[in-house]
């Protein structure tokens, strides 16, 4: 590996600015311009424009006639909804401009006005943000649902809510979350702190990530718009043939998961590139932060999974809406093969949901330890590991499904490698805090709680994997705790420790540590006394997503319900934290007020529009603590505060 | 003093677990393959416990001993600190074994147990001595079962009931399902709809129920003794309330309830489409036409019903 700090730096003054009358009118401060607003009445025509040309194609058709149900004006509805908005955003001014054969405007203006936040952004620092929002807004209307599956589970007998409406919540809140789990560390902390980790000016494809958050809120609208429309009775796995009997509540499913995926392509696309492409001089990849390892890692799973969940969606509205049969048995498809296509991205994108969460845990430890991290190489070996495993053990989640049994010691076999990168993660973790000093300060909290509760879904995951205990624990609430505790107790965990450590520099206001502290514990003790019980819920015989079960169960059933309530009374002291410390109490956050040797410190605060006054060199690698006269991480060229380097 | 801690506690733990928790950990012993399940999530558990102790352990350590509050002197960073060969080859190297152990274990526990109770789909590759000579018979549609000889039950599934075919007892049909004591079983599951899954609990069997597929699975019967039948694959609305109970009944009382209820059903049984290992429920079922309304003239039984050879 070469050092390469004689490579040419690339040194550029600072950003132009540009007086707003030169700015494109689209991007302009004011209400003529591009903006949420014209995004919102954009997607409304196209609703209207895209149902009109439905009933318009497809009311003659005989199976709409049948059934009085136009499914072909419900999907281009939707469909036409979401190009509104993304027309409406300005998301699509520069492939039509190119299209047509002019030459777009420039659009590296920095705008410093507010409502930068509500439009089509190239800074992926605004997107950071704007994703911040968007995850936390998807997060809280799942929370939500979740609280009234819980209610309804109050007791065996007695319904607060019909079983119509009951398998509607449950299926909402299951893709809305899993939706949301697949961006919310990507998204919002991917996006803003991996070129500032890996000391790039920008993304490599600023407008496909401003693309990937705007569909990304539009895939928002599409899979709440299935409750308007009766909702769907599928879970978020959504089997056929149950996909095919409902109604057209499944559309919005279908469309939501082919929209939301084309934006975790777009994003994950985006990210990989920059990570490969943008890193800066001496950044080599045994230097690289583990946390960007783990992002490339994601970006990869979500760059290569995620079409096959597309074609998946596709396939299936086409069944839909103009009668194939590819999920249909009797008609020569098979539901066979909707579960393989979704299984095979669906696995993945279990590890979507889990490297994040590892990275950030990795990130983190080495600050709030004060030592280097330990087996750097281990850590990258295992997540990189893991994303590759994981496209070859989709089938476990079929072991009862009467698919050819032969496979089925094979894919025991992966299913339990796939535990050998996932412990390299506990070896680095465990390694890390050996005779440390370590400061348990928030975010290092969330991070213990992480290894904690990821545990307990690890090993319970082997249970799983194994096929004859997979006889007694599949489909039962059992799987329900197992992946709780690992996209819950792993990711949600690492996703509020990522916030607490790194709002300080998104925001430049510190969250508060005593109501934090409030947070940190409410949400650790509710959430594992929430679904350790759901291990023994689903080991006596519960299966998932029942409206009724065994009166003898309700104990435990009521011990769950309520501590999940008071799970969501610890998010809602999150949010008043979050409240508290942004706005109403602000309290201005230190340069580098962890002591981190990161990168992303070392630039000033607020980061400046082109994130580097110039590239930095890269001179060492990034977890050089404990060593007082260790060189600094990076050569910024320029002093930038009194930071620049703490042991 | 760690590594010793952790030795007896884990030893304690793996005693306490094995002895105390061991006979009561799902699903019971009330067939040879819910014991072999059994057994299999107890051999887990022996692993799993050292491995919670351990890092919880390591947790409990850190957090006491090793944080800022108890002063001392900075942690030394360098080589030292980044890699240990010892630590980092004896972890991959343990959990590389365990790992490769338990998937070597699950698969003989697997063969070993004709399938460990699990639906093995239309061309099982473990079964019971038997099986498929029972199997086959049964298909023809006039076999009967003799004791000591495997008994096929057909479990058809339909948004949300089971129903129970018994072919070697001239394929009559019951909500009820009752199987004899000592007896190899062979389930033979479909479904009419939806895809569904045949949750026999205590019997230690599971096996999805698709339209149009014979999903088999196997078990073998010990004494008598009740269990519970559930549906474990959503399948609409009112999955929560798709069960119902069965029975482990002596193999003489289990042969007069199969008698009595052939004959009182025999009336009724003529009516019945032939036996066949998959069902459709209309001549064009897809597409929202479920079930025929009311009157089923239009079609012929043959159509109705699909397939009267087996999938295999």
């Amino acid at each position: 590996m070469t050092i390469s700090a004689e490579r040419p730096v690339d040194v550029v003054a600072g950003a132009p600015s540009l007086p707003v009358s030169k700015v494109s009118w689209t991007q302009r401060p004011g209400w003529v311009s591009q903006h949420l607003g014209t995004a919102v009445v954009m997607g409304f025509l196209g609703y209207v424009f895209g149902h009109w040309l439905g009933n318009y194609i497809a009311s003659g058709y005989t199976y709409v006639q049948n059934t009085g149900q136009n499914n072909i004006a419900d999907t281009l509805a939707l469909a036409f909804m979401v190009l509104g908005w993304l027309l409406g955003i300005g998301a699509l001014n520069y492939p039509l401009l190119k299209i047509v054969g002019r030459e777009p405007a420039e659009e590296e203006i920095p705008i410093k006005h507010w409502s930068r936040f509500f439009r089509f952004s190239l800074d992926h620092k605004v997107v950071g943000l704007q994703y911040v929002v968007g995850v936390l807004l998807f997060m809280f209307t799942g929370g939500l649902l979740a609280m009234a599956v819980r209610a309804e589970l109050l007791s065996p007998t007695f319904h607060l809510f019909s079983a119509d409406t009951y398998i509607k919540i449950v299926s909402e809140h299951g893709t809305v979350m899993m939706m949301m789990a697949t961006s919310i560390i990507v998204g919002p902390l991917g996006n803003y702190f991996v070129p500032l980790m890996i000391g790039a000016r920008r993304m490599a494809f600023p407008r496909i990530e401003a693309f990937s958050f705007w569909i990304f809120t539009a895939g928002y609208m599409v899979i709440f718009a299935a409750l308007p429309y009766g909702g769907f009775p599928t879970g978020w796995t959504g089997y056929a043939p149950l996909q095919t009997q409902a109604g057209p509540g499944m559309i919005g499913y279908l469309l939501g998961f082919a929209v939301i995926g084309t934006g975790m392509i777009a994003s994950g696309f985006n990210i990989g590139v920059t990570i490969i492409n943008y890193r800066a001089p001496g950044l080599t990849w045994n230097r690289i932060p583990v946390f960007v390892w783990s992002i490339l890692a994601t970006a990869s799973l979500l760059t290569l999974a995620t079409p096959v969940l597309f074609v998946g969606g596709f396939l299936g509205l086409l069944d839909k809406t103009v009668q194939t049969a590819f999920y249909v048995n009797e008609h020569g498809g098979s539901a066979y093969l909707w579960q393989n296509l979704f299984w095979f991205f669906g696995h993945p994108e279990v590890y979507i949901m889990a490297l994040p969460g590892f990275g950030i845990a990795g990130e983190l430890l080495p600050v709030f330890t004060r030592k280097p991290l330990f087996a750097y190489k281990v850590s990258a070996a295992g997540m990189m590991g893991v994303a590759l495993l994981s496209f070859f053990v989709w089938q476990h989640h079929l072991f009862q499904s009467g698919i050819n049994p032969d496979m089925r010691p094979l894919f025991m076999l992966t299913t339990e490698l796939i535990s050998i990168p996932t412990g390299f993660i506990y070896l680095v973790g465990l390694g890390t805090m050996y005779k440390a000093k370590i400061r348990f300060r928030l975010p290092m909290m969330f991070v213990m709680a992480l290894f904690f509760n990821f545990l307990i879904g690890g090993v319970t995951g082997v249970f799983l994997s194994d096929v004859p205990v997979n006889v007694t624990v599949h489909g039962g609430f059992f799987v329900l705790a197992h992946f709780h505790y690992t996209i819950m107790g792993g990711l949600l965990f690492a996703f509020m420790a990522g916030l607490y450590y790194w709002l300080p520099k998104m925001t430049g206001r510190m969250m508060n540590e005593k109501i934090g502290k409030w947070h940190f514990w409410t949400m650790f003790i509710f959430f594992n006394l929430t679904f350790f019980p759901m291990f023994f819920i689903g080991l006596l015989g519960q299966p998932r997503r029942v409206f009724e079960y065994a009166s003898n169960l309700q104990g435990l059933n009521d011990f769950a319900s309520i501590s999940a309530f008071l799970l969501g009374v610890s998010f809602i002291i999150f949010a008043f934290n979050l409240a508290w410390s942004m706005w109403i109490n602000p309290v201005k956050a230190p340069a580098n007020p962890w002591d981190s040797l990161g990168l992303e410190w070392q630039t000033a605060s607020p980061v400046p529009h082109d994130n580097f006054e110039r590239i930095p060199v890269i001179m060492t690698d990034p977890y050089r603590y404990g060593e007082p006269d260790a060189p600094a991480f990076a050569d910024l060229g320029v002093a930038v505060g009194s930071n620049s380097h703490e042991a | 003093m760690f590594w010793t801690a952790w030795a007896i506690l884990s030893v304690v733990g793996d005693i306490v677990v094995w002895v105390f928790v061991g006979p009561h950990t799902p699903p019971g012993a009330l067939t040879e393959t819910a014991k072999s399940d059994q057994f299999d999530f107890n051999v887990l558990l022996m692993f799993a416990v050292p491995v919670l102790i351990g890092v919880w352990m390591w947790l409990a350590f850190a957090i006491r001993f090793w944080n800022v509050k108890r002063g001392g002197p900075d942690p030394v960073g360098g080589e030292a600190a980044r890699n240990n060969k010892v630590a980092q080859v004896s972890w991959i190297g343990i959990t590389s074994f365990v790992v490769l152990f338990l998937a070597g274990f699950g698969t003989w526990a697997l063969v070993v147990d004709h399938g460990s109770g699990g639906g093995e789909g239309p061309n099982p590759v473990w079964s019971p001595a038997g099986a498929v000579k029972a199997e086959t018979a049964a298909a023809t549609g006039n076999s009967s079962w003799k004791v000591g000889e495997p008994l096929v039950v057909q479990v058809i599934a339909q948004q949300w009931r089971f129903t129970y075919r018994y072919p070697q007892f001239g394929g009559f049909e019951s909500q009820q399902i009752n199987i004899p004591a000592h007896t190899t079983i062979v389930f033979n599951v479909t479904s009419l709809d939806v895809i569904h899954d045949f949750w026999a609990y205590q019997l230690g069997v599971k096996a999805d129920a698709n339209p149009g597929i014979n999903n088999v699975a196997y078990t073998e019967t010990k004494g008598t003794g009740s269990f519970v039948v559930r549906c474990a694959e959503l399948c609409g609305i009112w999955h929560g309330g798709m069960f119902n109970y069965g029975k482990v009944l002596s193999q003489s009382a289990f042969q007069n309830w199969a008698s009595s209820t052939e004959a009182a059903n025999a009336q009724n049984t003529k009516f019945l489409p032939a036996f066949s290992w998959t069902y459709y429920p209309s001549a064009n079922g897809a597409g929202g036409g479920y079930y025929p309304a009311g009157n089923l003239t239009p079609y012929s039984p043959s159509e109705t019903y699909g397939s009267a050879t087996p999938a295999s």
